[in-house]
């Protein structure tokens, strides 16, 4: 009994570590901090790959060296309660791993988070919705307009609000997906109109929720080579079709944007829509 | 029986494995204290500890539901620019010089269990009692004071924060009513069991613990309601 | 025990407590905490299989979607989400913190330290009685217009605030959910206030803290945990409340248009809602964890016939776990929009929370090291949570941290982390508890061959099940999707190739979840068929085994016992067996405590050494 035990945990820890090697894998990044949140992942996995084979082959071989019919019949066990010192070894070792990871862990963390988008970024807002995510762009004359909820109107296809008794709102345009330049860093400003959602984009290493009553700037870079069309999700439970709330992040090679953003309204849908069609989604491991 | 089991003491050191033999001290020693509520008669587990013991864990749990509407009161206080604070009501200083009196006669009546007067014990009880109605009707006088003035529970985020928490603590406060009812009934049931004195000293001091508790989270709210704003 | 009462009749007869006669004040509105721990056992196995039928319904969903079902007919988004809250409600509120806690807890807390009873027994029928009714009423949220309600158990705002407008089950399901949850809240509050009390003042003599069984130290935390969290979920419940009946504005800002309408409310803060209700969550997922961790404890030393290895650091753990899990909540809310340096100290805290976590795996190991294991269904299953508790708790070193919360929130990584370490490990130790306290419960044993077969398809079968959703978690997969394709057709590409371990996931749950019968059958089988079990069967220490099995109403017939040692003494050098029970006089200890001894610690005559 004892013995077959000890091998099944070996077989599922076997058969776990063989799975984290089987190719599923994350999507390649594609933004600048992605390969850094990567690598601290595969420093974690590692670590923590480490401390589930030695927990596991340690507690496998426990059994499997310790069960009563191992040993000989009027044999005890040891008769131990413990022993400080390998207890104060084992805690401050474990300590000093697991609060490193921790520090280790925030670098990628501060750059994102604890600065403003560098200037010169590209910016947009992101308005969000039951089941369905508006992007809005400034227009040529890079201004965004005034928005009301008020005149929210989904009927008239006017998503996010937008007062057409203000001049900069004129040339102001929301759609449906989202395009952005490579290799330029871009700014997104994330709200809500109803319940809370999530913007996440697998390539991108990047998720926030976008919350009702709020605004939340964020940033990000992605790589001058990454050109394509991405899938994007919204990660946060935001009613019965959330898990059709799908959009596109479309990255463009800078030139390509920059034509596209000096569009007027229509000849910007246009021209989106003819984008996206001529990419395929990456997909790629 | 007639075992003979070897004091943990002689056992002879052994270095197998992880083990470094029987430490020093550990929870194998010899016999130690007892347990604190172990030494009454056996067979009956009435000791007034343990109205004491439950009365602060039950007021650890009120204190965290008040702490928990306090961090959302500042939380939302700052959170948008709708926060409008009420006018105080005036009847609530009446109110609360209502429930400051009524810790003081239910410290009274204590005072006069435990000097053996039972019927001075229930006089103090009833009075304390009625000051305690007296001040769940102020407070629902000022309900409807402000009621009339317009201010209802969704006005702006502060009325709803005064009616929240003045609700919790109406509702605590009659528990604690209920309680000293419950003390007034025991109080006319004479029975002479061995510790019918030593119970009821000991349920009339949890109740007053709670009482006064109330008195305090009271002052406690009136001043976050009408200070902190 | 028939001259234990001899010694006795001097006292006055108040002493003994006689068991009521009635069916209804025996069985029903019982005061017997033994009776209320197994109403509460009852209560979770009910929760537990409406649990597991809603998840199954849910994988099936989730691998061939659309399907039109006998009898469910075809499942539908709106269903799928009911299902999974009232699954995460029901697993989260209803088994894990009723089983262990409620059921285990409160039969066994009063045994172990040596009382007859809890504390306040009128409350201890009470918080039963209150938690069903919570129960009740969650289950209705089925039967109301909409159904019940779809914003996961985590109700987050203004989704859980607005009404039947942001979706069906929003409604009438929702407020229902609500209530049940507040009701839930205090009669959790009532136990946790019993469990407290009982514990500081009614030990039994010579029933030190330090002597008493770690999973009475486990039930003590998970106590003052319970004690302290609950009242703000409670909080939160209210203010959610009125802000869906009322009209107040707690948690629903202004501006917000739902379904083309414009709402009318102003200021209120979703992320309020997040911090209260984290701040009882996440002191919740050891409330469930715990007592497992307790019993693990104490079997492993059972079982393996060796002392507990580091009892000190053990308790040390608990209270560092307890403690750390308040400070810990931000974790859930790393990108919720809550501030960027405050996730960082929230990060570095969780992080720390793994050292006394490791420490108990650490001595665990160290408790096997040198045993002389008996492999008994119990111990399998206490084996089993050490394996899984390793294997679920350490992924926590991956969420805990801020920048890989980025790509792993809200995905599959997390959930088959949590299933792991707080769903399925709690779940393991909770299996070990009823294999190794059922014939002190009901006087006979379970089916030791059918114990076996449950665990090894269990134990199989949840690794099966969660491991590979991590994967699914880091290729990118999101939660609480009810469905990944509609129409034969794949909605997010880039989730196409984990279609064959979706599928590999269901099946396994599927036949994990049938195995589970064979527990049930194995539980009331042996109630009534079971081998009789003596005072003692696995020849443990504890103060429970020295009382017949089961024990008379009032625990020890009238003598309570006098605890001379620690509650892990096994292979002492020495002594004639190879454990000493806590009541076991020790001849070189107190001369005080051994005169007390003559006169009434004759209770553990029974046993044949």
């Amino acid at each position: 009994m004892g013995r077959a035990l000890a091998v099944l945990i070996w077989l599922l820890t076997l058969a776990s570590v063989v799975l984290f090697f089987s190719g599923w894998w994350f999507p390649a990044p594609i933004s600048e901090h992605g390969p850094k949140v990567d690598q601290q992942f595969l420093i974690t996995i590692t670590v923590v790959g480490i401390a589930f084979v030695a927990a596991q082959v340690g507690l496998g071989y426990a059994i499997w060296r310790f069960g009563a019919d191992a040993r000989r019949k009027e044999e005890r066990a040891v008769y131990s309660h413990g022993n400080n010192r390998l207890e104060m070894l084992w805690t401050v070792i474990t300590a000093i791993v697991f609060i490193s990871l921790a520090v280790m862990g925030q670098r990628v963390w501060a750059q994102l988070h604890f600065n403003e988008a560098p200037a010169g970024s590209f910016r947009a807002r992101v308005v969000a919705q039951q089941f369905q995510w508006n992007f809005h762009y400034p227009g040529p004359d890079g201004k965004f307009g005034r928005t009301d909820p008020s005149l929210i109107s989904d009927a008239d296809l006017n998503f996010i609000g937008l007062d057409d008794r203000d001049p900069s709102a004129r040339d102001d345009v929301s759609v449906s997906a989202l395009a952005i330049p490579a290799g330029r860093p871009v700014e997104l400003v994330l709200r809500s109109k109803d319940v809370t959602h999530s913007f996440w984009v697998p390539p991108l290493r990047f998720k926030q929720d976008l919350v009702p009553g709020m605004e939340i700037p964020v940033h990000f870079t992605v790589m001058a080579d990454k050109i394509g069309k991405y899938e994007l999700a919204c990660a946060e439970l935001c009613g019965q079709f959330h898990y059709r709330m799908k959009s596109y992040l479309l990255v463009l090679p800078e030139a390509e944007h920059a034509e596209l953003v000096s569009l007027g309204a229509e000849e910007f849908k246009t021209r989106l829509s003819q984008l996206l069609a001529k990419y395929e989604p990456v997909i790629s491991k | 029986m007639g075992m003979t089991v070897t004091s943990t003491e002689t056992v002879a050191q052994t270095k197998v494995g992880l083990g470094s033999g029987p430490r020093k001290v550990g929870p194998n020693g010899g016999p130690r204290g007892n347990g604190p509520g172990g030494s009454g008669s056996v067979g009956d587990n009435f000791s007034p500890r343990k109205y004491r013991i439950g009365m602060w864990v039950a007021l650890a749990g009120v204190l965290m539901l008040f702490t928990a509407l306090t961090s959302a009161y500042i939380v939302r206080a700052s959170s948008s620019n709708d926060w409008r604070p009420l006018v105080m009501p005036r009847l609530l200083w009446f109110s609360t010089g209502l429930i400051l009196v009524s810790s003081l006669t239910f410290e009274v009546a204590r005072r006069t269990l435990k000097s053996g007067n039972v019927s001075g014990y229930q006089r103090w009880l009833l009075l304390t009692v009625l000051l305690g109605l007296g001040f769940l009707a102020t407070q629902l006088l000022a309900w409807r004071q402000l009621v009339t003035q317009g201010m209802y529970i969704a006005t702006n985020p502060h009325s709803s924060f005064f009616y929240v928490l003045t609700g919790a603590h109406g509702l605590h406060l009659l528990g604690g009513i209920l309680g000293l009812d419950y003390l007034l009934l025991r109080s006319w049931r004479r029975r002479n069991e061995g510790h019918a004195a030593e119970k009821r000293l000991a349920m009339a001091n949890a109740v007053a613990l709670y009482w006064h508790f109330m008195d305090g989270l009271w002052i406690y709210l009136f001043l976050l309601l009408f200070l902190w704003r | 025990m028939a001259d234990a009462n001899v010694v006795h009749e001097g006292h006055e007869a108040v002493h003994r407590h006689e068991p009521p006669k009635s069916f209804i004040r025996k069985y029903i509105f019982s005061l017997d905490h033994k009776v209320i721990g197994i109403q509460y056992i009852l209560l979770a196995l009910v929760a537990v299989f409406i649990g597991m039928i809603l998840s199954v319904i849910m994988r099936m969903n989730l691998t061939w979607p659309g399907v039109e079902w006998p009898i469910l007919g075809a499942i539908k988004p709106e269903t799928y989400l009911s299902l999974m809250t009232i699954h995460g409600t029901m697993m989260v509120f209803f088994v894990l913190t009723t089983a262990p806690q409620g059921g285990f807890g409160n039969y066994f807390l009063p045994i172990q330290i040596g009382a007859e009873d809890m504390a306040f027994p009128v409350l201890n029928m009470l918080s039963f009685w209150v938690t069903l009714v919570g129960f009740i009423v969650l289950l209705a949220a089925f039967f109301v217009e909409g159904g019940a309600p779809l914003g996961g158990w985590t109700g987050y705002p203004p989704l859980s605030a607005l009404g039947q407008i942001a979706g069906p089950g929003q409604g009438t399901g929702m407020n229902l959910w609500i209530i049940s949850i507040a009701i839930f809240c205090v009669g959790s509050l009532l136990g946790a206030l019993n469990f407290i009390t009982t514990l500081l003042n009614l030990r039994a003599k010579g029933m030190s803290l330090m002597r008493m069984p770690l999973t009475c130290w486990a039930w003590f935390t998970t106590a003052v945990l319970a004690l302290l969290a609950f009242p703000v979920l409670l909080a939160g419940g209210i203010l959610l409340l009125l802000d869906r009946t009322a009209g107040t504005s707690f948690f629903v800002p202004g501006g917000l248009v739902v379904s083309d309408r414009l709402v009318e409310h102003s200021g209120g803060s979703p992320i309020l809602w997040q911090h209260l209700f984290w701040f009882f969550g996440h002191p919740e997922v050891y409330i469930a964890i715990l007592p497992g961790m307790g019993a693990t404890s104490h079997i492993l030393s059972t079982f393996a016939r060796k002392p507990v290895f580091g009892y000190r650091a053990m308790v040390f753990a608990i209270f560092a776990i307890g403690l750390l899990g308040f400070f810990v909540w931000g974790h859930h809310m790393f990108i919720s929009g809550m501030s960027p340096y405050s996730a960082m100290a929230f990060s570095i805290l969780t992080l720390s929370i793994g050292v006394p976590s490791a420490v108990k795996t650490f001595n665990w190991l160290g408790t096997l090291w040198g045993a002389k294991i008996r492999f008994t269904t119990p111990m399998l299953f206490a084996l089993g949570f050490v394996s899984l508790f390793v294997a679920g708790g350490i992924t926590g070193l991956v969420l805990g941290q801020t920048s890989l919360d980025l790509p792993m929130h809200d995905t599959y990584f997390v959930l088959g982390h949590f299933h792991l370490v707080m769903g399925v490990a709690a779940i393991f130790g909770m299996f070990a508890g009823i294999y190794f306290w059922f014939p002190k419960m009901f006087g006979r044993m379970m089916s030791e061959k059918l114990g076996r077969v449950h665990f090894w398809i269990t134990f199989i079968g949840v690794y099966c099940i969660f491991i590979p959703m991590h994967i699914m978690g880091i290729v990118g997969m999101p939660r609480r999707y009810s469905q990944f394709s509609e129409g034969g057709q794949q909605i997010y590409a880039f989730l196409e190739t984990l279609h064959p371990l979706v599928k590999f996931v269901t099946i396994a749950a599927i036949v994990t979840a049938i195995t589970q019968l064979l527990f049930f059958f194995n539980l009331f089988y042996s109630m009534f068929k079971g081998r009789k079990a003596g005072e003692n069967p696995w020849e443990a220490t504890t103060l429970e085994w020295t009382t017949s099995s089961p024990p008379p109403h009032d625990n020890f017939a009238g003598v309570p016992p006098t605890v001379y040692r620690g509650p892990y003494e096994f292979a002492v050098p020495g002594a004639p067996n190879d454990y000493i029970m806590q009541t076991e006089p020790d001849p070189g200890g107190d001369p005080a405590v051994t005169v007390q001894e003559g006169s009434s610690g004759n209770g553990h005559d029974g046993h044949k050494h």
